[in-house]
């Protein structure tokens, strides 16, 4: 296959110490990436560096270590909005999506008025749901929701119909984590321009795996997490256009983020420390810094190119088998394969794939609104990265053969 | 530490699967809906999805019928079959003495700690009834 030449997988996965243990006995097939990615070596050995050799608070202590400290840190900050092609100024780091949209929910949410709308989407994680539900309640704004077509797709006919000059923001997820529905988020961005809203886009699950260009797709704001794309836990992204971030009010306050502090009233730091309230995830920063560098190095397109023959290749084997059903559009989509098997739930299902060394997920993905549009309880949910192989394919479908058998289906 | 990891999920997970089980999920007893309850129960796990309802009906201080009505993965749906054929005939103090133990002693197998929710579910939505019905 020549897709297999694109990335010297053997190389690759010898930077992911934990690639190469046991699970029950069984070699790791590591398939639950799109809960969150393992970690290369150089990403772990980043953050022992900062802890073993320069460990000191930033933008504090006029001392060698915070300097060093400091310039990583910002380093950091550098490395991942090029990976964007962002400006440094706007791009705020978030403990997480989930983070950076309550951030938006509030600072956003909190300025609408009884009668605006928001448009959001069936598909959203509860992160892009939940936040704005609750702001929605407080304020008395309308949300509004996008569906779904039979295959999964969004419904753009009802998004154009739902999308009106009452509509202030729109917030959609870019690649559905549950069934793995890439949207076309350009025409959406498009769509919310046309009206003067603004647009959110939950990327947590198209950052990690494809080039990602702000300034192209020209969304008002992007989302996304560190640990879904090597990086360490607890660190997130928050993009933003500058002028969009600069009207915004904070939504953390205290140290780092201030300019002149008061004791009536204060004013904020610039761009984007505005939105870094205390002492940050420092490690974590570094940690995604290094996490992208790693990235870059692959390429985004390469990464893109071989995820895209590995996922067809999952779906065709796993299509094949008996009782299988998958969920989600069999094109426009990413590297994540939602499926059931009949007379198997999923949690029995990720128990028997377990026992083979196979990490999948089963549940509702966080995703409890497109389960019930789909009317399921949940699925099996095996999501791929760069660093799996076609073997690893293999193995899943095997697997998922001798649980049926386990539960007596022939 | 990790070998003792790795021997203690094998052992639970290889167990698990056992014929009695998987007949109980496949042809669970006693499922269906009971008009002429004493009481009522529903449970639902929101991480898997599990759903139990139980109806129960109580005669003469005993319980002379118990139903169920859901979905779920094969333990949660073995553990209550296996439950409401065990409830028939016995009284309330005796349901409400029942423990984590019996339940995991009728199932007669090993259980993890993510796959224990599953299993306690039924017992979640008996006594949770219970107690309902005493107030």
């Amino acid at each position: 296959m020549k897709t297999k030449q694109l990335l010297n997988l053997e190389k690759i996965r010898k930077d992911f110490p934990i690639l190469s243990t046991k699970v029950n006995g069984q070699p790791l097939v590591y398939l639950d990436n799109a809960a969150t990615t393992q970690k290369p070596e150089i990403v772990i050995q980043s953050i022992n560096d900062f802890y073993t050799k320069y460990n000191a608070n930033v933008h504090r202590g006029i001392h060698k270590l915070s300097e060093t400290a400091t310039f990583h840190f910002e380093l950091a900050h550098k490395k991942v909005s090029e990976f964007i092609n962002a400006d440094f100024e706007e791009v705020v780091f978030t403990r997480g999506t989930t983070e950076s949209l309550n951030l938006l929910t509030y600072s956003l949410g909190s300025e609408l008025k009884t009668g605006d709308e928001v448009v959001l989407t069936v598909m959203e994680h509860h992160s892009n749901l939940v936040p704005w539900q609750q702001m929605a309640k407080k304020i008395g704004f309308k949300l509004k929701f996008i569906g779904i077509t039979s295959d999964g797709r969004l419904d753009m006919n009802q998004a154009k119909r739902l999308i009106t000059e009452n509509t202030k923001i729109v917030s959609v997820v870019h690649i559905s984590n549950a069934i793995g529905t890439v949207n076309p988020v350009k025409e959406l961005v498009d769509l919310a321009h046309k009206v003067g809203a603004v647009i959110v886009v939950d990327a947590a699950q198209s950052v990690p795996h494809m080039a990602i260009d702000v300034r192209e797709l020209d969304c008002d704001f992007l989302v996304f997490s560190g640990h879904k794309m090597l990086g360490p836990t607890g660190i997130g992204v928050l993009y933003g256009k500058r002028k969009l971030l600069e009207k915004m009010q904070p939504f953390l306050y205290g140290g780092n983020m201030i300019n002149e502090v008061k004791l009536e009233d204060s004013t904020w730091a610039d761009l984007p420390w505005k939105f870094e309230a205390g002492t940050p995830n420092i490690a974590g920063t570094i940690g995604l810094g290094v996490a992208v560098g790693y990235l870059k190095n692959i390429g985004m397109k390469n990464i893109e190119a071989y995820e895209k023959e590995l996922s067809k290749y999952a779906y065709e084997q796993l299509g094949k088998i008996k009782g299988v059903t998958i969920y989600g559009p069999k094109d426009e989509r990413s590297c994540v394969l939602s499926f059931n098997v009949d007379g198997i739930h999923p949690h029995d299902m990720s128990t028997l794939l377990d026992r083979d060394g196979v990490a999948v997920r089963g549940g509702h993905h966080c995703a409890m609104p497109l389960m019930k549009e789909l009317d399921v309880s949940g699925t099996v949910r095996a999501s791929f990265y760069f660093y799996n192989t076609f073997e690893e394919i293999d193995k899943l479908v095997e697997s998922v053969i001798k649980s049926r058998k386990v539960f007596g289906y022939d | 530490m990790i070998s003792d990891f790795e021997s203690m999920t094998t052992i639970e997970e290889d167990e698990i699967y056992k014929e009695n089980i998987l007949d109980h999920y496949k042809h669970p007893r006693n499922f269906g809906n009971l008009k002429n309850y004493t009481f009522k129960s529903k449970e639902f796990n929101p991480v898997c999805g599990d759903e139990i309802e139980m109806f129960i009906r109580f005669e003469d201080g005993k319980i002379i019928e118990a139903k169920f009505i859901g979905r779920g993965c094969a333990i949660s749906q073995a553990s209550v079959s296996m439950l409401t054929d065990y409830l028939e005939g016995k009284t309330l103090k005796q349901v409400k003495s029942l423990s984590k133990e019996d339940i995991l002693d009728m199932l007669g197998i090993q259980i993890g700690i993510v796959r224990m929710n599953c299993a306690l579910l039924p017992l979640k939505a008996l006594h949770s009834g219970v107690e309902e019905y005493e107030r």
